[in-house]
């Protein structure tokens, strides 16, 4: 079948790995228990059926819409209010646990001293135990430790973001040029001014960049929280999905949809600002 | 002695010798060039006597004091003291010409005025300045990646001047210019020198330059002095011997790629 002149040597190789790949992830299905042929059951069928085609008209009376707007301003504030908090942890923690900000390093060709490697180690390490565990983890024990509603899920959004944030901070300080810092703290100059004027003007905008689109995610993690009774979208979601009212669950899937949507405009614009 | 140097040696972790054993004394405003073939270890000299790189073994004294003798927070307040002017000045592309000026500064201000600099640039007549000696007062607010490489340079130059440090060492500070210029920056800089009573050493590629205007010349090959002699004195042989056999291609600068690998959930 193939002739000598029309073989491809990386046929084998490719042929291999498709195989690999596939016994590799059949058991993955096997494990997860999913099963497609549920979707095709009639009575499964006309269940979801039922509860899509309620979609059309979206609710829009007017209480339902007030109430809408309520929970609407919640989620972005419970989001923000995470944010600025997880803000308030991440920022020190990535400063410490970044080697751009060590002095030893400057006059070492860019390798931290031991004690400092040693003293950077103690910060990261909190900030994989911060983000280790799950915000709706965090959520179930707030909404016990402070009753249930938003506070619940500021706290769980700074606490999981202020982990994730803290880490890619540091980690995108350290993938830019780091010769200009070290230029500047070789002239004297002290960490935190080396940063702001080594490193800050190079990662302005990659940082923005990511603290936005963070804050999109802790919108989609207020919405998450709300199911166990954090407040926000969330909760008004899961009360609707209880009364089967799909009407009122379509609105307030387009309301994340516009979120989300300017969400994004607002990260291009503040880009295009910074670059 | 503002600056000695005794059996200097400077080992590269990469394995490379810059320096072996460099013996080295210069007085209170004198004026200095380094010349020597690419490789030779200009470079390594000048970070050594900046302090910016710490010598293998040997012992280094700048302005009365042993750097690497002195506690961090002393060895920064004596490094405010030297200014290096970087061949490839390192400056962040987004950053404005007068905050890279004014950063000059950087070791003499607290904290808080650093910062607020950043707001509002504290010292615009001053930044302007500086950059007017160099024919640069139009760029004050451009950004650093709108100017050419002779440009930056000289944006290097202006933010040494800027700092007005007692040892202004510069390394191939002209490289990037064309040879007017060049001549033009450099009288610049040994005035500025002999008005302050500054140290000037400088490490230049281009003899005739650094005859022109250097009293005192240091040949450096192979990590370590050839010869020492006053300009006057220096001759064609010693200068054959100096650049003899150099290979052509040039060493390679150990940059490395900058891999940006963020995880994004």
């Amino acid at each position: 079948m193939l002739t000598a002149d029309s073989r491809d040597p990386a046929a084998a190789p490719r042929l291999l790995l498709t195989l690999l790949a596939i016994a590799l992830l059949w058991p993955g299905i096997q494990l997860s228990e999913l099963d497609l042929g549920v979707l095709l059951h009639s009575d499964s069928q006309t269940e979801m059926g039922r509860f899509i085609s309620g979609f059309w008209p979206p609710a829009h009376d007017h209480d339902f819409l007030q109430l809408l707007l309520k929970a609407t301003l919640q989620t972005l504030a419970i989001a923000t209010a995470g944010m600025a908090l997880a803000l308030l942890l991440a920022v020190p923690a990535s400063l410490i646990a970044s080697r751009a900000l060590s002095l030893s390093a400057a006059s070492r060709s860019g390798i931290p001293s031991r004690l400092g490697r040693l003293l950077r180690w103690p910060v990261r390490g909190l900030l994989i135990f911060l983000r280790s565990v799950p915000e709706i983890v965090w959520a179930l024990l707030f909404v016990r430790a402070v009753g249930l509603g938003p506070a619940a899920g500021v706290l769980a959004i700074a606490i999981t973001y202020s982990g994730m944030l803290g880490k890619v901070y540091a980690e995108i300080f350290e993938s830019t040029d780091q010769r200009p810092a070290h230029a500047l703290m070789q002239a004297g100059s002290g960490r935190l001014a080396a940063f702001a004027y080594g490193i800050l003007p190079n990662v302005a905008a990659e940082l923005l960049s990511y603290t936005v689109y963070r804050w999109e995610c802790a919108i989609r993690a207020s919405v998450v929280m709300g199911f166990v009774g954090a407040g926000g979208l969330g909760q008004q979601i899961d009360l609707s999905l209880r009364m089967f009212a799909s009407g009122e669950v379509a609105s307030m899937l387009l309301t994340f949809l516009i979120l989300v949507l300017g969400a994004d405009q607002l990260s291009r614009l503040l880009r295009w600002r910074l670059t | 002695m503002t600056l000695s140097l005794k059996q200097g040696r400077l080992h590269h972790a990469n394995g490379v010798d810059a320096l072996r054993g460099v013996d080295l004394q210069i007085a209170v405003g004198e004026q200095v060039a380094i010349i020597g073939p690419s490789g030779a270890g200009k470079s390594s000299l000048l970070n050594l006597l900046a302090t910016a790189l710490r010598p293998s073994s040997g012992e280094i004294e700048v302005l009365g004091e042993r750097p690497w003798h002195l506690p961090a927070r002393q060895r920064q307040r004596l490094r405010a003291r030297i200014g290096l002017v970087h061949q490839a000045p390192p400056l962040p592309p987004r950053q404005r010409v007068v905050t890279a000026v004014l950063a000059g500064k950087l070791g003499q201000w607290s904290v808080g005025k650093s910062l607020l600099n950043l707001l509002h640039p504290t010292d615009i007549p001053g930044a302007r300045a500086a950059l007017a000696r160099l024919d640069l007062g139009d760029k004050l607010f451009a950004y650093c990646q709108q100017l050419s490489g002779g440009q930056l340079q000289r944006v290097g130059i202006a933010r040494v001047l800027y700092q007005a440090p007692e040892i202004l060492l510069a390394d191939e500070p002209v490289s990037a210019m064309d040879p007017v210029l060049a001549g033009h920056t450099l009288s610049i800089l040994s005035q500025h020198a002999r008005a302050h009573n500054v140290t000037l050493v400088a490490s230049l590629h281009a003899v005739e330059l650094a005859l022109a205007h250097f009293p005192r010349i240091i040949g450096l090959r192979d990590g370590q002095i050839l010869f020492d002699s006053p300009a006057e004195q220096v001759s064609r042989e010693m200068l054959d011997t100096l650049y003899a056999n150099e290979q052509l291609q040039s060493p390679t600068t150990p940059s490395a790629p900058l891999i940006v690998q963020i995880p994004r959930c």
